[in-house]
């Protein structure tokens, strides 16, 4: 008999505490394997908080996180190659290039730098960046940089993708283009996705979605299914009832 | 299809580890390439204490012959140990003040993403950053040398180069702690004046000790007691291919204590870093 596969990500009961305020409390959830889950909450829900922790920049004062079935504070290293992350704010190396920012990259995932140039070389051409391969990245657009970051990300294979917010600052343009490339890469490549927002229109009605307020966990399942069980008509409304929110804080 | 814990996952091997650490020096050096201001500022400030500030007091301070040298030297020959501290001094802050901009901007959170264990990545970035001195030291010392200031034999430049390692790495940790204190780029300038000058100016870089205790017996146990005084003494040795033991325990045992609090700086379980981000 085969034991169900275990979720991409699986958070239990995690609480975290700055000071007296607590950013995150008892909050339980897992995103399954190959799929595109969305965290959605406003600024100061939490998100942050816990993608820090997710991230292991500093570790919570309680609770559990697995990365497929792998615990991150008992296995770092074997949970963090599972892993790849896209922060919020920009974190390419200006001043180098984009073969180099890639090349850094598998050199702190431990890559081979022969094998790390021929991969980096076909994610660019993939992007259609193979010809500003020499160029710094100062030289690109916003939404460029996000591709990058995402190539950089996924440089080391992982199976599970983190994006914190990844569409901030961008254009209508280049938020439809990168979220376009996130899915291509669940649909065709079973990769699982962990994409958090507040901006509900990036929300498609089979996703899974998370609703964090306020530290805590208010709904999880599918995005339909959540609209159904709220009795509401749309996700935005789903979210205004769940959260007691007027509607219009959420951005769409 | 098998998608249980730990499969495939294999632990890291030692060539990945040496992969990890030629990836980080190699983009310190890529970076401070291309930061030639970085460079040029680096080379002009001790060159302008050597050049103006040295000129101007060689008659004033008289240097009677205390070990390492045997003869009356040139205050410039005094003073060049002490500006190749300062160096690494600076270089050391600049670290830290880099790696405060790294995390605010993310890229520390891109290295510490690694899968590597966190001492190694924050002691690969200290190495990187000492290389990284130790070329500007170079640099320094060639320039040094047309201007007739040069160690009794080409070996002390070799000698010269297991310290400057160990002077770099104290002085990189110490700013790698301070980085963790320090809220935000802007109180940079604070550590400019509460941790580079004071280092400096109460220590053996610009007077030897002994004129120090005349004139004030408690600055000269400030003196004897920083870090910096022995990081210049251990350089001021080796440059003479001498060893001085007192000066390189002390360098030792202060790159082990801000090793250490470093280390636990940056521990994710005790969470300096999370106020700062939270």
């Amino acid at each position: 008999m085969n034991a169900p596969p275990p979720p991409a990500l699986a958070v239990t009961n995690l609480t975290h505490a700055y000071g007296a305020r607590n950013a995150l409390e008892d909050v339980t959830f897992s995103t399954p394997q190959g799929r595109f889950t969305v965290l959605l909450g406003l600024n100061g829900a939490g998100k942050t908080t816990l993608f820090s922790l997710i991230t292991r920049l500093y570790s919570a004062q309680s609770g559990e996180i697995n990365i497929f079935g792998v615990n991150i504070s008992r296995q770092p290293s074997a949970a963090l190659r599972q892993l790849g992350v896209v922060f919020q704010s920009r974190t390419l190396d200006l001043e180098l290039s984009l073969i180099q920012n890639l090349l850094y990259h598998a050199a702190l995932h431990g890559i081979e730098p022969a094998k790390a140039r021929i991969l980096g070389l076909a994610a660019l051409e993939r992007a259609g960046l193979l010809g500003r391969a020499q160029d710094k990245a100062r030289t690109l657009s916003g939404g460029q940089m996000r591709r990058v970051e995402i190539l950089r990300a996924l440089m080391h294979a992982p199976r599970l993708l983190l994006l914190d917010e990844p569409t901030v600052g961008l254009d209508i343009k280049a938020r439809a283009d990168l979220i376009a490339q996130v899915r291509t890469l669940v649909k065709e490549q079973g990769l699982s996705v962990l994409w958090t927002t507040h901006l509900i229109d990036e929300i498609a009605h089979d996703d899974e979605i998370i609703i964090l307020h306020q530290g805590r966990i208010l709904a999880s399942g599918r995005a339909d299914s959540i609209i159904e069980k709220s009795g509401a008509a749309t996700i935005s409304d789903a979210f205004a009832l769940i959260t007691g929110n007027h509607a219009e804080r959420l951005q769409t | 299809m098998s998608m249980t814990a730990l499969d495939g996952i294999k632990p890291l091997t030692l060539r990945q580890y040496f992969i990890c650490l030629w990836g980080i020096v190699w983009r310190e050096g890529l970076r401070f390439l291309h930061q030639r201001e970085r460079f040029i500022s680096a080379l002009v400030r001790p060159l302008v204490w050597l050049f103006i500030f040295a000129a101007g007091f060689r008659q004033v301070l008289g240097i009677s012959i205390i070990p390492p040298y045997d003869t009356y030297i040139l205050y410039e020959v005094y003073i060049t140990p002490g500006l190749m501290a300062m160096i690494q001094l600076f270089n050391g802050m600049q670290s830290s003040l880099s790696m405060v901009y790294d995390r605010e901007m993310g890229n520390m959170r891109t290295l510490l993403i690694s899968p590597f264990p966190r001492w190694f990545l924050l002691s690969s970035k200290l190495f990187a950053g000492v290389f990284v001195s130790i070329l500007q030291v170079y640099a320094y010392l060639l320039i040094a040398y047309f201007w007739e200031i040069e160690p009794p034999s080409l070996w002390g430049y070799a000698t010269v180069l297991p310290a400057l390692a160990l002077c770099g790495l104290m002085l990189g940790a110490l700013g790698m702690v301070l980085s963790s204190l320090i809220k935000q780029l802007e109180n940079f300038a604070g550590v400019m004046n509460f941790v580079i000058f004071p280092m400096f100016f109460a220590s053996s870089a610009l007077y030897p000790l002994w004129r120090v205790k005349e004139s004030s017996p408690w600055l000269y146990y400030v003196c004897a007691l920083n870090p910096f005084t022995h990081a210049v003494e251990l350089i001021r040795f080796a440059f003479y291919q001498k060893f001085d033991w007192i000066s390189c325990a002390a360098v030792g045992a202060y790159t082990a204590v801000f090793l250490i609090a470093a280390l636990i700086a940056y521990d994710p379980a005790r969470g300096m870093l999370m106020r700062k981000s939270g």
